[in-house]
Order: structure tokens, then sequence, then C-alpha cells
């Protein structure tokens, strides 16, 4: 017994101790988490092996996206209804080697942009010319995401337009224009999406096309039947957009077969990506949602099977709005990406990191989220994500775009935000519940996130110190080699704000590789080919991604960092039709063009 | 028919029938038997768990530490129920992607009542304080349960209805009822103040937190005044300081209520029975 006052100072000290074991976490936790401050670009060079510019003015690119103005009836609601729309895809349209940048604005009349590469270091909007620029007509629906991918394999990738309205397909003629072809392929007439993505879900050598609605397709945003548009849970909504799979029949038509392969929900999806995570041969689909869980979809290439909660990424509903694979370990295996909203005092989600368990595989595999070890969990409202090997060291890190609605400095809305959220659906569902912004901010003005992968499992912020210091809402990020250099450069598209590239400069002492494939009997775009390199004791495995992110898609080419290694023991290609192609010491610092054996 | 006329029955051999028993103020497996039937509700029909870990983590905290401070200050063990009925609460209320909020917030409370005691008697509830202090002091890594409950009103009604009768049992429902009273006046209030619809200011009551908090934060006997009054007079200021801190955008303002005027109200009983308790000694 302690009864004593011995035994209740003792007590009263623990306990103080406990009270203030909060702050005695942070400031254990926060040390070295952030480089906070700005290094010089040579001082980011000797300590993180690379720096960031923005160059998007001498660049040529000076696009600033605007949003749209939906019905009047959400004008108390408006910044936060129109908060996307904001996207960026990267390809090369006129297949002269040099990646372009297509970019979508979601105003009702103005342009999308395609930023022609001159091979100089800036870009030319040649979308105008080549028809494609024109697409956000009033009564059409606005931008909200592009993708790329060569449909009818005749080597000129196509464009799919999603759009809060009428999804459009352009087929690429021969790089030098565009035809609208949506009616000849069967799209539907209207869909509230902003995700989609190209793969081979059959392995037919076709590319087929998913399309992830957000707000219901019976939803015309600008002529309300009623404000009971919105969720009808904040985290178990379960009234979003229908989700669509079309099948490519090959003569230029699709067939939309989401329901008789197993895709059936009304979540609402913000993002999506493909890729075969089970070394099966057939890509299997994993969908970010909003106000929801996560869904997993595996693919046994005729069907798919949701397996989310069994996988353990459809347990704890959050704000999905990213999915972005990336093998993080070198192990041969994707991790998994996903961004929610962390703010701080209100809503702490975190986003989630998803590794495989070890010894789960095939039909057993199952996730654990590590974002907390990892160092990649709290990233403010986030977006779109990307994995890549910025500073070329041979490991993947990881950039995060983050911030919803920036308006007033001063004043925030999350207060009423938080109110609305944890009402009833019956409450939360109707749009007139909710309180009026008036100009305040809800999580606006966040600083970005570069987290640097140092091999081992953790990973750390040097967004400041290597020059990524916009706080515009970034929605869409993608990496590409805008100039063929052998570095992954950043293009982010913000909500109403201008598009970014960020220039990247990398020690040369780390060394690189690239492959650009071009399938044969597989797709010709080789969307769902898996490049392996093995190096120095280790391997990394990427997959050429039809869509990743948040309405994003990053260059076709694969980029490889090194390190200091100069040499490559081998290279494995599995292309989408099962072909395994070895390549023995492949020369580094090089762009290797190949092509799947016939 | 005067009374006396009715044949008296001595009050000791009267027997309730089992129901009764069940539901009376004398089980005190009825609360913790209440709160899991909202655990297991709100799990099974939408998932409403951060994580099975993180909830046990929390029970067990709060389970071995009134253990092992019962044995070691008061010398016996304890009663479990009000410590699995914190764990329970910690586990549902506080949502964190880290382990150890749970395991800290659920000592924390625990450890209050042997702490922060007043003659002999502790003056906050155990979980209202834990959650305001992480609440407070870990923004960054901790928030509260703030959904709803899914899209079903069913488990909501549920809750709402075993809730009720269980708390009209044991004698407390005047408090719950009071505080829900003024939370709506307050709300239509709020709504004409700020020009907010009336609907989002009612939302929050709506939601499995305000459940947790109407039945079993502002009711518990251990740290509420004593007559039934005041304890419906201290409810209703509780709503109304609530009141204050949401006019002020305050997210958690019912807890920083509850931790601001629950302990003053029983500091003022406290003072006032001393003070009557003075003349009665001197008379002796």
């Amino acid at each position: 017994m302690m009864r004593g006052p011995a035994g209740r100072i003792a007590l009263a000290i623990v306990f103080a101790v406990l009270v203030a074991s909060p702050l005695i976490i942070k400031r254990v936790t926060s040390r070295g988490e952030r480089a906070k401050s700005r290094l010089s670009a040579q001082d980011a060079l000797a300590r993180h092996g690379f720096y960031l510019e923005e160059v998007s003015h001498a660049a040529g690119v000076n696009f600033v996206h605007q949003g749209p103005t939906l019905d009047p009836q959400l004008n108390h609601i408006m910044p936060q209804v129109a908060s996307m729309g904001a996207s960026v895809s990267i390809v090369d349209f006129d297949r002269d080697g040099w990646p372009d940048i297509y970019v979508t604005s979601s105003k009702e009349g103005t342009k999308n942009a395609l930023y022609r590469n001159m091979h100089d270091g800036t870009f030319k909007d040649v979308a105008e010319e080549m028809g494609i620029a024109d697409v956000n007509r009033s009564g059409t629906g606005v931008s909200m995401g592009a993708v790329w991918g060569d449909y009818d394999n005749d080597g000129y990738e196509d464009l799919l337009l999603i759009k809060w309205g009428k999804p459009e397909l352009f087929h690429n003629d021969g790089g030098h224009s565009f035809t609208r072809v949506t009616e000849q392929v069967g799209l539907p007439q209207w869909i509230n999406a902003n995700t989609a993505l190209w793969f081979d879900y059959d392995g037919d050598g076709l590319l087929d096309l998913f399309i992830g609605g957000y707000y219901s397709e019976d939803v015309d945003l600008w002529h309300l039947k009623n404000t009971k548009m919105m969720p009808d849970s904040f985290e178990y909504a379960k009234n979003g957009g229908r989700k669509y799979l079309f099948h490519n029949l090959g003569n230029g038509k699709f067939e939309e077969v989401s329901e008789k392969v197993g895709i059936n929900s009304r979540r609402w999806a913000l993002a999506s990506a493909a890729a075969d995570l089970r070394g099966t041969g057939h890509p299997d689909l994993f969908v970010a949602n909003d106000y929801g869980v996560s869904e997993l979809y595996f693919n046994d290439g005729k069907r798919f099977h949701e397996v989310g909660e069994q996988t353990g990424v459809g347990f704890a509903p959050k704000s999905g709005m990213n999915a972005s694979f990336g093998d993080i370990l070198n192990q041969g295996r994707y991790s998994v990406y996903v961004s929610n909203i962390s703010e701080e005092g209100v809503l702490i989600q975190g986003n989630n990191l998803w590794v495989p368990k070890e010894g789960t595989n095939g039909s057993n595999l199952q996730y654990e989220n590590l974002a907390r070890d990892f160092g990649v969990e709290i990233g403010g409202w986030s977006f779109g994500a990307q994995f890549g090997d910025l500073n070329n060291d041979g490991t993947l890190d990881l950039y995060l775009t983050n911030g919803y609605v920036s308006l007033d400095h001063d004043r925030s809305y999350w207060y009423d935000f938080s109110k609305i959220a944890g009402g009833h659906s019956a409450i939360i569902i109707d749009a007139k519940n909710w309180p009026s912004m008036e100009g305040r901010s809800l999580s606006g003005y966040q600083t970005k996130h570069v987290w640097l992968n140092d091999g081992s499992g953790k990973f750390v912020d040097v967004a400041q110190a290597v020059g990524v210091t916009d706080r515009y809402d970034g929605r869409a990020v993608t990496f590409a080699d805008l100039w063929n250099r052998g570095v992954l450069d950043v293009i982010v598209a913000n909500q109403r704000g201008p598009l970014l590239i960020y220039k990247n400069t990398v020690t040369p002492e780390n060394k690189w590789i690239e492959f650009a494939l071009e399938g044969t009997k597989s797709n010709r775009s080789a969307i769902g080919a898996e490049v392996t390199v093995f190096w120095n004791g280790q391997q990394q495995k990427q997959e050429v991604s039809g869509g990743s992110g948040f309405a994003a898609q990053n260059q076709r080419r694969l980029h490889f960092g090194l390190g200091k290694s100069s040499q490559i023991e081998k290279v494995l290609i599995r292309w989408p039709c099962g072909t395994i192609q070895t390549i023995e010491n492949p020369a580094v610092n090089q762009i290797h063009e190949v092509k799947e054996p016939s | 028919m005067s009374q006396q006329s009715i044949p008296m029955t001595p009050r000791q051999t009267v027997k309730p029938v089992a129901w009764k028993r069940f539901f009376s103020a004398e089980n005190r497996y009825l609360a913790p038997i209440l709160i899991t039937c909202i655990l297991v509700v709100g799990n099974l029909s939408f998932g409403m768990l951060e994580s099975y870990k993180k909830t046990g983590l929390a029970i067990v905290a709060s389970l071995l530490t009134e253990m092992i401070l019962g044995r070691l200050f008061v010398g016996k063990w304890p009663n479990l129920s009000s410590a699995y009925i914190t764990g329970i609460s910690v586990g549902i209320l506080v949502r964190s992607p880290a382990f150890w909020p749970y395991a800290i917030c659920a000592i924390v409370s625990i450890m209050s009542k042997y702490v922060l005691r007043v003659k002999g008697r502790h003056i906050w509830n155990p979980s209202n304080f834990g959650i305001s202090v992480l609440l407070f002091l870990a923004p960054e890594t901790v928030a509260s349960l703030s959904i709803q409950w899914g899209n079903y009103l069913l488990p909501m009604a549920v809750i709402w209805i075993l809730g009720s009768i269980i708390i009209w049992r044991v004698r407390r429902f005047h408090i719950t009822g009071t505080y829900v009273a003024c939370f709506v006046v307050f709300a239509f209030l709020r709504s004409y103040l700020t020009g907010s619809p009336w609907q989002s200011e009612i939302a929050p009551l709506t939601g499995p937190m305000y459940q947790l908090f109407i039945f079993f934060m502002i009711t518990d006997p251990k740290t509420t005044v004593r007559s039934t009054k005041w304890q419906c007079i201290v409810v209703g200021i509780i709503a109304l300081v609530e009141m204050i801190l949401r006019l002020s955008q305050v997210v958690y303002a019912p807890f920083y209520a509850l931790f601001l005027v629950g302990p003053a109200a029983l500091l003022i009983q406290m003072w006032r029975d001393s003070r009557r308790a003075v003349p009665a000694r001197v008379a002796a």
C-alpha cells in the first residue's frame, strides 16, 4: 500500500509526466523529420543530391487553372464544391521522343492546353490547332482530368478526357491533329468523373478503360433538380457516381462491362491506379474513395474481386484522394500511397502507405499501413502524389501536393465543416444545410512535401530545402524527364492556380537509366509492362501506367536512379502479353528504346 | 381511500421483477453493457472503430491502471466497470493513426481519479479529463470521433432508445434530457446569431460522439452534483458554455465545456457543504 504522502507525491509526478507526454513525444518525433529552411542550390545538391527550380514562365508556360461556377443553389459553398479539375498528364503525342504536357482548365468556356515540347527548354501550346482545347463549352460540363493511351494500336497516343459532364475520346491522327470519336466508341452522355485510367485488364492486347464517378451521373451540377447531391455520409457514403469499365472490342468500339466483371460500387471515387500486385500477369485495380474506404479489385483476367477488407486497405474509412504504386523498399513489391485529410486539432486521418505484409502474397496478399513508421503520414489536406527517384540515388522518393481551398488567410471554415460532417446523413446530404463559407479558407496555403527515401524505411521531408516553396492548392502531380537529361522533373497542376514546372538538377555522381517501351503483341503503349532492374545486389520494379496519382499521368518512359553504381547486372521486362525479355548489362545514363519481341 | 387503509408491506420484503432489477441503479453493469452495445452496434453496422487493436489497447490500459492504482492506493481490488467504461469511451472517441494516444489517454483518465481529488473525491469525469487533455496538447496527432452513424437511422435509434431507458431507470434521465433540450434551444439561438442553417447546428447531436457524451460523461454519478435541481442547472450551464465555445468556433466545445463547468460545480457544492457544516459544529 502506498497511501502515505510519498506514494501520493510519486503518483502525482508520474501523472504530470504522462500529461506532458504528448508534448515530449511531439518534440522527439519532430526532430530531423523536416528540413525546414530553404537551402541554396549548391547546398541542396550537396546535402540531398538534387534541387528543384520552378521554371514555368521561362519555359513559356503561363497556364492558370480556373474553376467552374456551378448551380447558384451552391453559391454558399461554391469554393469547396468547385474545388477540383486541375489535372496534368504527360504524353509524347507526336512521337518525337520529347514529353509533352496536357493540362486542363475547368471554368466554362476556358480552354485546355497541350504544351508541345520544343526541345530547347520551352513549350508551345498547340491544343487549339490540334482540336483539343475548346472542350469546356457551356452545357457539356468541364474538364476534370485526362489520360492518354493508344487504344487502336496505331502508334499514337489517344486522349480520354473526363469531365463533370460528357466524357470525350479524341483519336490522335498521326500526331498532326485529333478527331473526336466519343459517339463512335459509345461513351455515356454524362458522368461526373474524377478518375480514369487505361489498362489492358484481359490481356488481349487492346487497352481498356476504367472511369470512376464522383457525383452521381444523374446530377447536372449546373442545373440541380434539388440540393440533395452531397455525400450521405462523411465516411460511409455510397451515393456517389457509378463505375465504368469499357472493354475495348478492337473495332473502334467499347462495351461497358463493369457489372459483368464484378465492379459495382457507388462510392465517391477520386483516384485509381492499376498494377499487377500479385504477379499473376493481370493488372489489379486500386480505387481511392472520398468519404469512405478504398477498394482493391483483384483481377483474374476475366473478373474482378473486391478484396479491400480482406487485404486490409478497405477497413478504416477516410477521404482517399490519391492512388500511386511504388517499390519503395527495392524488393520487387509495390506499396500503395493513398492521401487523406489531416488538419491539426480537427481531423487526423493520416495518409496511408500500404506496404505488403511479409509472408503474404498471391491471393493471400495483405497490406499494413506503415505511413507513420515511414514518416509520410501527415500531409495536410493531401491530394496528388507520385513515387519517383528524384535524386537518382536508387530509391523511390515521394512528392505530395496539398491544400484544399485557400481564400481568407485568417478565417477558417473548419469549425463549420466539422459540424456538418458529424451530422446524420439526412442533414449532410443536402447542400442547403451546409453553412456558408463566406470567403473562409479550408486547409489553405499549405506547405508541400517532398519526402526523400533513405532506402531503409524512412522518408525525410526536404521540400523547403530543395526549393518546393509554393503554397497553391495543389491537385495533380506528375513526373517526367522533360528535357531528356536523365532526371525526373515535377509538374504540378493547382486549383485556380498556375501550372508549375519544377526543373530538377541532380548530382552527376548518381547514375540513371530509362526505358521507353513499345508493345507489339501487347498494347502498343506498353501500359502494364513491368521492368525490373537488378544492380548492385538490389532490384527495383516499375510498371508502365495508364494513369495514377490524382488526375494525373506520368511519362510513359520508366526512369530508374542507380546511385553511384555504373553497372547493371540485368533488366527483366515482362510484357502485358506475358513475354519475358532479359537485357544483360545495359549501358547506364541512357534512354533505351525497347520494342516487344514479336 | 385513505392512506391508512392500504395494507403496508415492509419495503425490504418487496422483490422487484428481474427486468427491473436489471435496469436499476443498483446494477453496476448496466452502463458497461450499454456502452458495449454502442460499440458493437456502431462497429458491426458500419465499422465505427479506428481499429480493434487501438480500442483494445485503451480498454486494457484503463483496466490495468485501475487495478494497479486501486491495489496500491486503496488497498483492494477495485470494481472495474468504471474503468471499462473509460477505456471503451477512449477507444471510441479518440481518433489517431498512432497507438500511443489510446494508451496515454486511458492511463491519464484513470490516474486523474487518484490524483486530482478534493476532500476525498475526484472532480473530473475521467474520460472527459483524458480526452480534453489529449485534444488540447496533441492536436497534431489526435482528433475525436466526429462522424455519424453511417447511412443508417436504425443503429442511432436503437442507441437513443436503449440509452434513454437505461438512463431513466438509473434516475439520471433528467440530466440527459435537460442537456439535450438546452442544446436544441442553443442550436437555434446560434443559428439565429450566425446565420448558419439550423440543421447544421443540430447536426452534431445526431452523431455517436454526443451519444457517449450525454449518456456517460455528463451523467457520471461520481462527478455530478447531488441534488436533482442542481444537476439540471449545472448541465444547463454546460450547454451554455458549450454554446459560447461554439460561437468561438471551438470544435471540441462539449468536452471543454464539461471540463470547465463540471469540477467548478462540484467545488462550489463542497464549499457550500463546508459552510453548512461549520454552524452545525458550532451549534453542537
